[in-house]
C-alpha cells in the first residue's frame, strides 16, 4: 500500500512541478526582449535550449534580486529535467524531442527576460546612488 | 535537541509564513484568500506554541510529542479547509457551494474514521487511550496529506476543463498540489523504509516550498492576471 501510494504521490509530485514551472515561464513569455539583452546573450526571436547555461552565466554576474531566487532555481530543476528527459526517454518516444526542445528553449527565454529585469534592477539603484 | 540546521529551516519556515501573510495584507489578497491566510497564521502560532514546548520539556518529553502531533493534525485540518475553499472559488459561477462543503465533511469525517479504524487494528489492548490518540492524530494527518493530494489533483483536472484563467489562483492550487505531493510522497517513502534518517530533514525543507510559492503569488501576480491553463498541462489539449 505505501509503495503503491509513494509511486501515485510521486508521479503527482512531477506533474504538479512540471505545470508550476511552466506557469512561471507562461508569466515571462510575453515580455519582449531588450535590444542590449537580445545582443549580450545572442537571442534573436526564439530561444534555444543550448544557450540556458550562458545566460545564467550571465544571470550570475548581475547583482540578484532576492525574490527571484526560488523562481530561478525552480526553473533551473526544471531544465535538468528535461535534459534528463531529452537524453533518456526521447531515445524511446522521438516525439518528446521536439517536446523537450521548445520546453528548454523557453527556459532560456524566461532566464533572458529575468535578466533584463535584473539589469533594470541594478541601473536603478546606480541612478538612486547617484542621486543620494 | 534538534540542531542548527533544524532550527534553522524552522525559523526558516516560520518567516516565510509571516512573509505570505504581510504580501497578502499589502497586495489586499488577504481577505479573498482570508482561508489561506488564516492557514499560514495559525501555522506561525502553532511553531511558536512547538518552540515554547519544546524549551520548556525538550524534545524526548511526552508533552512536546503530544502538541506536535495534535498541532500537526488540526494544521492538516486547516490545509484541508483551505483547499476547499479553492475549489469553491473555482467552482463559483456554478452555485455548487452547499455540495461542496457537504462533500468535503463527509471526505473529511470518512477519512477520520478509516485512520480511527486503522488505529484500532493495529494497536494492542494494553496501549493508553493517550498513546492511541497521538496515533490517531498520526494517521489521520498522514491520510489528509494523500487525500489531500487526491482532491488537488481533481481540482487542477477541474481548472483545465474549465478553464480557469486566473494566475494567482492556478498557482496557489498548483503550489499546493506540489506541497501535498511531497509529502504524502514522504511518508509513504517513511512507511516503507522505517529507518531513513534523512527523511527528518526533507519534511520540514518541503514545509517552506509552500510559503515560499504563495508569497510569491501574492506579491508578484495582481488578481487580474490571467493566463491560458491548456499551455500549463504535461499532456497537451
Amino acid at each position: 500500500m505505501a509503495t503503491l501510494i509513494f509511486f501515485l504521490s510521486a508521479a503527482a509530485l512531477l506533474q504538479f512541478f512540471i505545470s508550476y514551472c511552466r506557469s512561471l515561464i507562461a508569466a515571462s513569455i510575453k515580455q519582449p526582449l531588450s535590444a542590449e539583452v537580445r545582443d549580450v546573450t545572442g537571442i534573436p526571436n526564439t530561444a534555444a535550449g543550448e544557450d540556458f547555461a550562458r545566460v545564467i552565466q550571465l544571470l550570475d554576474l548581475c547583482p540578484e534580486r532576492p525574490e527571484e531566487r526560488g523562481r530561478i532555481r525552480a526553473i533551473n530543476a526544471y531544465f535538468r529535467l528535461l535534459n534528463f528527459v531529452s537524453s533518456t526517454l526521447a531515445h524511446i518516444i522521438p516525439a518528446l524531442t521536439t517536446w523537450t526542445a521548445m520546453e528548454r528553449g523557453q527556459c532560456t527565454y524566461f532566464a533572458a527576460v529575468t535578466l533584463d529585469r535584473r539589469i533594470a534592477f541594478s541601473r536603478d539603484m546606480l541612478a538612486q546612488q547617484i542621486d543620494a | 535537541m534538534p540542531g542548527s540546521i533544524e532550527y534553522t529551516i524552522w525559523f526558516l519556515a516560520s518567516l516565510l509564513e509571516l512573509c505570505v501573510v504581510v504580501c497578502a495584507l499589502a497586495r489586499h489578497s488577504f481577505r479573498r484568500y482570508l482561508c489561506l491566510n488564516l492557514y499560514m497564521l495559525l501555522s506561525l502560532l502553532v511553531s511558536l506554541g512547538r518552540y515554547q514546548v519544546l524549551s520548556h520539556y525538550g524534545l524526548r518529553s511526552s508533552e512536546y510529542k503530544y502538541f506536535y502531533f495534535y498541532s500537526d493534525a488540526v494544521l492538516t485540518i486547516f490545509l484541508y479547509l483551505a483547499l476547499i475553499t479553492l475549489y469553491l472559488y473555482v467552482f463559483d459561477e456554478m452555485k455548487v457551494e452547499k455540495y461542496l462543503r457537504l462533500t468535503a465533511l463527509l471526505l473529511l469525517v470518512g477519512t477520520a474514521l478509516f485512520s480511527y479504524g486503522v488505529v484500532q487494528q493495529s494497536s494492542s489492548v494494553q496501549q493508553s487511550s493517550n498513546r492511541m490518540l497521538t496515533s490517531f492524530f498520526f494517521e489521520l494527518s498522514q491520510n489528509l496529506y494523500f487525500v489531500g493530494l487526491v482532491l488537488t489533483y481533481v481540482l487542477w483536472g477541474a481548472i483545465l476543463k474549465l478553464r480557469e484563467t486566473r494566475t494567482q489562483l492556478i498557482q496557489l492550487v498548483l503550489s499546493l498540489g506540489i506541497y501535498f505531493s511531497a509529502f504524502a510522497a514522504t511518508f509513504a517513502l517513511g512507511n516503507m523504509f522505517p529507518n531513513l534518517q534523512s527523511l527528518g530533514y526533507v519534511l520540514p525543507v518541503f514545509g517552506c516550498l509552500l510559503p515560499l510559492a504563495w508569497a510569491y503569488a501574492f506579491l508578484r501576480l495582481s488578481h487580474d492576471a490571467r493566463m491560458a491553463p491548456a499551455r500549463l498541462a504535461v499532456v497537451p489539449r
